[in-house]
């Protein structure tokens, strides 16, 4: 197997005994691929899957990286409103002049750390990251149905960072108006505000961009999925993880163009000067716009359409992750395999028809409000479903608490604490006071945003051995779990007091609101608790580049793992399987079965002499 | 260790039902027999989800028509340009075209289809001709982009539908090269006749579709004003 390929690699071990054990089993392919040759095609503009996987994963941790970077700044303008910082004041040397964050600063660093989170690393990582590397290797597949249309795809999502990045270099500073892109204040252009000019156009241009390579990269996770599978792999035995994927993809390709549609009527409206969005006789810094008869709500149902499958999109590879990670570290079978894979195609397709929650303070009517309400609350069924479905698979079992596996328990917990204020904002009635306060912001970005983040510091945990061929530090990476759990809660818990109390979001300062007052130091707990927290993550970058070069070895299997990506050498060679195509014979979980030898069956083990 | 595990499963079959028959030990059904995959049916099935996703964005489109048409006001219907029913039987008839095209490389005539395939591309090419003396028309009434909003939607819708076909019409392109190059004409092997069948089969998907989508586009903006 030509596995001295990767940077990172550790010479090809020699191949599973068990495997080749079962080699009557395998069928033979025609050829071995080497993996190309010259630099630029093996790792720029390289079409393995492994290689784009990681692409993508690199992106987001360089994405992750600056979205941090953007909330601290964020924090600090919320806890200290008056205090100047100078020394950070020259990351931004215009827009921060003074060392001070104006009003208008602050929103367009909500706007971008909203973007940046929710595209570049809540999609990025855990679909185009883990799901590129892994999906081909789950299903035995040698790599993804069109690995040209998947470099693009990578390619064209880079092109979309780098024109949001440039946002913040062209006059005027990067846009206001939120991640939501609200028209009319989106619309209207740079009367409106600092950075709704030429900032707000390359907002546009680079989400279209990403819709784009979405798309790409969905068509490419479905087809893989239904049609690359190996010998044996049964849909009914797709790890959840594939599952997860898949779904996650049908939900972006039928999402993101519905995204792409509203962006193109917004760019219409301000470039072209169409009136799509833009209400008549509108008037804006003194000024009566020429537009008329549009309709600011048109786009928020456009919008909401995407953005309410797209929180799946974020959520749903954590899922998955997060079940095959419990049952592994549970060493049992996952509670309920095809009540688990309802639920996630349950959660998809409700997450088509409740997008309206998001607009029960719009004058919507009453009718339509208690329909979205209603779809809404049904979403808790299948979210319960699975959250019962983890606790039995974690009932009297055994834990391995490795690293993963805490990042996955931390998972189900915060999916808890966030879904259970969803089920109050689900309600209109409830709704309509909390609406735009912290409560909000303290409910999606736990579930949401942490959430995902901890599905993806599980994935990162679990599969870096295979990734790399070296394990990560155990103690730092435990040390990065409980830091990042308690400073997690720590941030977000007294958010929901905020709420409660009735502090809207988006406000720079609460000067002048009497009300408000009393709630500055909760603001300046949650800072302090968000810089540690942010801090705990340099732990895992630094063991993350640390353990690339410096972790000790990992074995071929080294959770004793029951999927194919632990079949085959790590790193994994470039056409995966090399001559051996995986032949399946069993389900994805298979451990603790009664009477094996081990506590665990690779999918590929054979069938044992009848018996049962 | 086993024990608990036996009981949760007997607690699984009352919740979810028995585990299908045969789960853990047999060979599998399911999943594909052949290594190396071969791409003939990925073709087909992506473009079925491409088209989906490109039926998803006009859906947004329609959406948005007919809520920004619901609010009245400056809403004024134009009168389609007398050019546009050419137009249509021109995109109509290219589909007729890969239609026989198809045909005759299915009977490995295989020079005849490629002819056919071209006159395809060139039917296309003239639609989009069309389309663009449409607008022509439209600008000399002095009907723009922003004139209204029914104007706005028929630019933007038929810029929309153009820039899928011209992709229609880039794709034929490369399939005629690729026809070409692998020399079909002198030595199509069975396998490559298969293959390219395959890709012939998914771009007539798409060519079908981008016909079709301009039928209902042309139904949107002219019959539902």
């Amino acid at each position: 197997m030509g596995a001295s390929s990767a940077p990172f690699s550790v010479s090809a071990q020699g191949k599973n005994p068990r495997i080749l054990k079962g080699g009557k089993a395998m069928t033979q392919a025609t050829a071995v691929h080497e993996a190309p040759k010259s630099f630029i095609r093996r790792y720029i503009f390289s079409t393995d899957h492994k290689v784009i996987g990681l692409q993508y994963l690199f992106l987001a941790m360089a994405a992750v990286a600056i979205g941090i970077v953007l909330s601290l700044y964020m924090r600090l303008r919320l806890a200290w409103p008056t205090e100047r910082w100078p020394l950070l004041g020259k990351l931004f040397p215009n827009a921060m002049a003074g060392g001070t964050i104006s009003p208008e600063f602050y929103l367009s660093l909500v706007t971008m750390h909203g973007t940046i989170m929710v595209f570049f690393v809540l999609t990025t990582a855990p679909l185009g990251g883990f799901g590129n590397y892994f999906l081909p290797i789950q299903v035995g597949a040698h790599d993804m149905a069109f690995p040209v249309l998947n470099m693009l795809s990578f390619w064209v999502t880079l092109a979309g960072f780098l024109v949001l990045m440039a946002a913040f270099f062209v006059s005027g500073g990067a846009p206001i108006s939120g991640w939501t892109a609200y028209a009319p204040l989106s619309a209207v252009g740079e009367i409106a505000g600092p950075g709704l000019g030429m900032g707000q156009n390359l907002w546009i241009l680079s989400i279209a961009l990403f819709c784009i390579a979405s798309l790409l990269g969905a068509l490419n996770f479905i087809t893989t999925t239904l049609n690359l599978r190996t010998k044996g792999m049964a849909m009914t035995r797709l790890p959840l993880t594939v599952w997860a994927w898949f779904t996650t993809a049908v939900l972006a390709l039928l999402a993101f163009p519905v995204l792409l549609a509203g962006g193109i009527l917004l760019l219409l409206d301000r470039v072209a000067g169409t009136s799509f969005f833009v209400p008549g006789g509108l008037i804006v810094s003194d000024k009566i716009l020429p537009h008329k008869g549009g309709s600011p709500l048109l786009w928020q149902h456009l919008f909401w359409f995407f953005g309410h499958p797209e929180v799946y999109i974020a959520i749903l590879p954590g899922m998955g992750i997060t079940s095959h990670v419990l049952s592994t570290f549970a060493r049992k079978p996952i509670f309920g395999y095809r009540a688990m894979v309802t639920a996630i195609f349950a959660i998809g397709l409700l997450g088509f028809l409740v997008w309206g929650h998001h607009m029960f303070v719009s004058g919507m009517s009453p009718y339509s409000a208690i329909a979205f309400s209603l779809l809404t609350l049904s979403i808790g069924v299948p979210s319960a479903i699975k959250t019962f479905n983890w606790l039995a698979t974690l009932y009297k079992a055994r834990i391995h608490f490795t690293v993963p596996m805490l990042f996955a328990l931390g998972f189900v917990s915060i999916f808890v604490t966030g879904g259970l204020s969803g089920i109050v904002l689900g309600q209109t009635s409830l709704d309509i006071p909390m609406h735009d306060t912290y409560f909000v912001v303290a409910h999606f970005h736990l579930i949401m945003g942490v959430a995902a983040i901890f599905g993806i510091f599980a994935g990162t945990y679990y599969w870096f051995p295979k990734i790399f061929g070296r394990m990560m530090n155990d103690a730092l990476g435990k040390l990065h779990f409980w830091l990042t759990f308690i400073g997690i809660y720590a941030i977000f818990i007294p958010m929901h007091i905020l709420g409660i109390a009735g502090h809207p979001r988006r406000y720079a300062e609460t000067a002048g609101f009497d009300f408000l007052t009393p709630l500055q130091p909760i603001h300046v707990f949650i800072t302090i608790a968000a810089l540690i927290t942010a801090g705990a993550q340099l732990l895992f970058f630094f063991n993350f580049f640390w353990s690339i070069w410096k972790g000790k070895k990992a074995e071929m299997n080294p959770w004793r793992a029951t999927t194919l990506e632990w079949t085959i050498p790590s790193p994994p060679p470039h056409d995966n399987f090399g001559p051996q195509t995986p032949v399946v014979h069993r389900g994805p979980y298979e451990y603790s079965v009664p009477g094996a030898a081990e506590d665990y069956l690779l999918q590929t083990a054979p069938p044992a002499p009848t018996k049962s | 260790m086993a024990k608990p595990i036996t009981s949760l499963r007997d607690f699984e079959t009352i919740a979810v039902g028995p585990r299908p028959p045969g789960r853990p030990e047999d060979g599998g059904r399911g999943g594909k027999e052949q290594p190396p995959n071969l791409p003939e049916g990925s073709y087909r099935l992506a473009m079925l989800f491409a088209l989906a996703s490109i039926g998803m964005l006009f859906l947004g489109f329609t959406s948005a028509y007919i809520v920004r048409q619901g609010l009245g006001g400056d809403w004024q219907p134009l009168d389609p340009p007398a050019i546009l029913w050419a137009n249509t039987l021109m995109l109509l008839g290219s589909s007729v075209t890969l239609h026989r095209s198809r045909t005759l490389l299915r009977r490995e005539a295989i020079r005849e289809g490629v002819r056919w395939l071209s006159l395809t591309m060139v039917l296309g090419l003239l639609f989009l001709a069309g389309q663009y003396g449409a607008w022509r028309q439209l600008v000399a009434q002095g009907v723009y982009l922003n004139t209204n909003p029914h104007s706005s939607f028929f630019y933007l819708l038929t810029a929309a539908h153009g820039v899928h076909v011209l992709g229609g019409i880039l794709g034929l392109g490369y399939i005629t090269l690729r026809g070409w190059r692998w020399r079909l004409i002198l030595m199509g092997t069975p396998d490559r006749l298969k293959h390219y069948d395959a890709l012939v089969g998914a771009a007539a998907l798409y060519w079908h579709f981008m016909d079709g989508l301009w039928v209902y586009l042309f139904i949107l903006l002219f019959l539902w004003r």
